[in-house]
């Protein structure tokens, strides 16, 4: 008889794996983003498309000369992470932002953001909003200009400044409107919850279809690419804190749901605490994280200078993380009970 | 995703019976190759090749010389210590060589030869039931010891060691493992249904011999139709109870079993009789009662070859020492994109560099994984999405285990309790980044044990 003889590879078990690896999870965030991301086109035109162009320009150019540069096969642009970031960096701009503006952002998000730690896995900051905050710091007034909310009718009006030239004062007399929490914050003028939830209100570009972003999140919790935890904490977070504000002062502070629904808390809390490079690694870590963010949600908002605190709630519970995975650990197996804890203890 | 919702519904309805740990993972369970094929005696073959080192422990002491006549059922070689097992030929005919051969283990090592008598009619030498009953629970371990028993879950582990409980432990629960949490294997399975007598009189004489309270079946939900007979068939007067458990990897790993099961968990470093358990196999089980029925000592198993790499899939009772490839001309042959083969199942199995193998008395399963299972994948950084965190039995953190790992920081993966990382493989297998994170804790581990017995030797020393 002949006998066979194949080839055998050598490995160590398991031998079998989960197909779901980073480019999967990577792309269905992309996917779930598809939605929101049309609906700010639908609100905000031409503008929109813009923005989120120069951003992905931005994002992720260096990343693939990053890659290349590195001679890593890891490739961040195909498995789709750097279009995360780039999408979700332009979500948070306002329409009418200058696109040099967004364009410079874009390249702090990614490069001070993300390759100048290491690329994929190692920022301690999500990317998007190390961008964001720099545009806040360095243009305030262009963070803050809101453009009106339209629809399909004026699809191609550009609006606000998005064609003004670097550093020069932008002479324009565009039409302007206040989000829901500047209105609150300066004018005591409360909006309806259904044009929070229909995103009918001014705002960054992903700060609107409340509805969307919340379905997007649920879809994304069933495929387990994020975390349920993390969102959920955040809205308990946020509800509580707000209940307990609004029961102190009743005049400043409206009803609890209002903060729920306003402003980026949907798009914060779904697309951007979730990021699990910055976000702890346990469940218990997750749970003291998202709390975290809810609560100082609503303290910068109704405390704070600003309208808005989502942002740097996020970023200063991105830099709490280590800790809280240092001080989230659960114990091992064999010492989940109290008296195998006690008895070690004794022992030692 | 419509049908996942089914399923959980179903599951949910179920759910108040079945009892599992916490943490663990969800492959698929690739049941269906071997699932519904029925135990088959596979001929015997001209040559067996015995492993003196085929468990855990000290390897046995050959007692025969090259040249010998053995009868199917002798002893041929002894328990070199109380950790060893006793060896006995699987068939008649003669000691061709004692000689280094190939281990499944992947290294080359001493084995008894046996050449089949072609004439022989290869009965058991000294058939008949022995009467347990009168024996003295002493003289029944004496008899487990030298029937050459030892775990056939697949860590092979000498039985008789389990049920040596010491001075001062008593085991309340005894435990039948019929979990077969790895995928692809339905050995256990098809044991349950084909032989619950066996198991049955196997627990009974277990229980006498360890004064146990209770006897406890555990079974994963993919498994109902044997739970189901097991429990119509159960006799009234042993207390036994069959437990289902949600189909979920590592179930079957012995710490976790004993968690779904009791609520107890096995301290640190300690075994199950620390929490009065004793664990067994079902196999084991089974050919415990068989020794009392017929006077049979381990010489055969029940072994499963399956993958999507054999031609045809099987169910095979073989005596023990049955060369691979026997098995392999007896199966069909392989498929031409065989690229592993493995002996176990695929999250804990053993990968063979050559098909000159014999089956062992832990060998559960034999695995031919094609081209197709076998994709090399393109190691990412770690994103810390906690999927390791979720999946660890064992409560650690693989994901920081796996940074100190990549950075050969040993020691301070000491202090995050590499040692207690029973090696399932979980991690490895959900990670998104392909991080081969057992992979490197089993090096980890290794180098660490050999430090720490380098260290307990300079202590003595000096």
């Amino acid at each position: 008889m002949k006998r066979q003889k194949p080839r055998l590879l050598l490995t160590t078990s398991p031998f079998i794996k989960s197909r779901e690896d980073t480019a999967f999870m990577m792309w269905q965030v992309n996917y779930a983003l598809l939605p929101v991301v049309l609906a700010s086109i639908y609100f905000f035109g031409i503008s929109a498309i813009l923005i989120m162009l120069v951003s992905i320009i931005g994002v992720v150019v260096p990343e693939w000369m990053y890659s290349k540069r590195k001679g890593t096969p890891v490739n961040t642009v195909r498995d789709g992470s750097a279009l995360v970031t780039a999408l979700l960096f332009a979500l948070t701009l306002p329409p009418g932002i200058p696109l040099w503006m967004a364009f410079v952002g874009a390249l702090v998000a990614v490069l001070l953001g993300k390759l100048i730690f290491g690329g994929l896995g190692y920022n301690p900051f999500n990317p998007a909003l190390v961008g964001r905050a720099f545009l806040q710091a360095a243009f305030p007034v262009a963070m803050t200009t809101w453009s009106p909310y339209g629809n399909l009718s004026n699809f191609f009006e550009i609006r606000g400044a998005n064609f003004a030239i670097p550093f020069l004062k932008a002479k324009v007399d565009a039409v302007t409107m206040a989000t829901p929490l500047a209105q609150l914050k300066f004018d005591h003028q409360l909006t309806r919850l259904s044009d929070l939830l229909l995103g009918s209100t001014a705002g960054s570009l992903g700060e609107t279809p409340a509805i969307l972003i919340l379905l997007a999140g649920v879809y994304l919790a069933l495929r387990k690419v994020i975390n349920w935890r993390i969102p959920v904490g955040i809205f308990l977070s946020v509800y509580l804190t707000a209940l307990v504000l609004h029961w102190l002062h009743p005049e400043r502070v409206p009803d609890p749901v209002f903060h729920l629904f306003a402003g980026g808390l949907m798009l914060g809390a779904v697309f951007m605490a979730t990021d699990p490079v910055t976000s702890p690694i346990t469940q218990r870590g997750v749970w003291i994280f998202s709390a975290g963010i809810g609560f100082l949600v609503v303290i910068i908002r109704v405390y704070g200078g600003l309208p808005e605190g989502v942002m740097y709630a996020i970023l200063l519970m991105n830099a709490l993380t280590p800790l809280i995975n240092q001080v989230a650990q659960p114990p091992i197996y064999g010492m989940r009970r109290k008296e195998a804890r006690e008895k070690k203890r004794n022992a030692s | 995703m419509a049908f996942t919702l089914l399923k959980e519904l179903k599951h949910l309805t179920e759910i108040k019976e079945v009892k599992t740990f916490k943490h663990g993972i969800h492959p698929n369970d690739y049941k269906h190759y071997t699932k519904d094929l029925p135990i088959e005696r596979m001929p015997f073959v001209d040559e067996y090749v015995l492993p003196l080192s085929q468990h855990a422990g000290a390897p046995s002491k050959p007692i025969v010389k090259p040249g010998d006549y053995v009868y199917r059922g002798q002893l041929i070689a002894e328990p070199a210590a109380f950790v060893s097992a006793a060896l006995h030929a699987p068939v008649t005919g003669w000691v061709k060589a004692i000689e280094p051969r190939e281990h499944p283990g992947g290294k080359i090592s001493e084995a008894i030869v046996i050449e089949r008598d072609p004439h022989s009619p290869q009965t058991l030498l000294n058939e008949h039931p022995i009467d347990w009953e009168n024996l003295r629970p002493k003289e029944i371990l004496e008899i487990i010891r030298l029937g050459g028993f030892v775990g056939l879950g697949g860590a092979a582990f000498p039985t008789h060691v389990k049920y040596a409980v010491p001075e001062g432990k008593h085991a309340k629960y005894f435990f039948v493992n019929a979990a077969e949490c790895e995928p692809f294997l339905t050995t256990d399975y098809r044991i349950m249904l084909e032989r619950y007598d066996s198991i049955f009189l196997g627990i009974r004489i277990i229980l006498k011999l360890l004064g146990s309270e209770k006897a406890f079946i555990g079974t994963e939900t993919n498994k109902w139709d044997a739970i189901e007979l097991l429990r119509s068939l159960k006799p009234d007067d042993i207390p036994v109870e069959i437990i289902p458990l949600e189909t979920k990897y590592p179930q079957g790993a012995e710490k976790m079993l004993i968690e779904a099961v009791v609520h107890r968990e096995v301290p640190s470093g300690r075994l199950p009789i620390d929490v009065e358990v004793v664990v067994n196999n079902v196999g084991t089980v089974a050919a415990i009662g068989d020794i009392f029925q017929y006077n049979q000592p381990l010489i055969e198993r029940v072994v499963t070859v399956t993958g999507p790499g054999i031609r045809r899939p099987a169910n095979l009772l073989v005596p023990i020492g049955t060369p691979l490839t026997a098995i392999i001309e007896y199966c069909g042959g392989m498929t031409d994109n065989v690229r592993q083969v493995l002996f176990g199942g695929p999250m804990m199995g053993i990968p063979q560099r050559t098909l000159d193998v014999p089956i062992l008395k832990g060998t559960s399963g034999v695995l031919f994984l094609t081209d197709y299972e076998v994709v090399p994948r393109q190691e990412y950084p770690c994103v810390h999405c906690m999927k390791c965190v979720d999946a660890c039995p064992m409560y650690l953190n693989p994901s920081l285990l796996g940074m100190l790992a990549r950075v050969r920081r040993y020691e301070d993966m000491l202090e995050h309790h590499v040692m207690d990382c029973i090696e399932c493989g979980s991690c490895s297998y959900v990670c998104p980044s392909n991080i081969p994170l057992v992979q490197r804790f089993r090096v980890a581990k290794t180098l660490l044990r050999e430090q720490m017995a380098r260290e307990r030797a300079k202590e003595k020393k000096a």
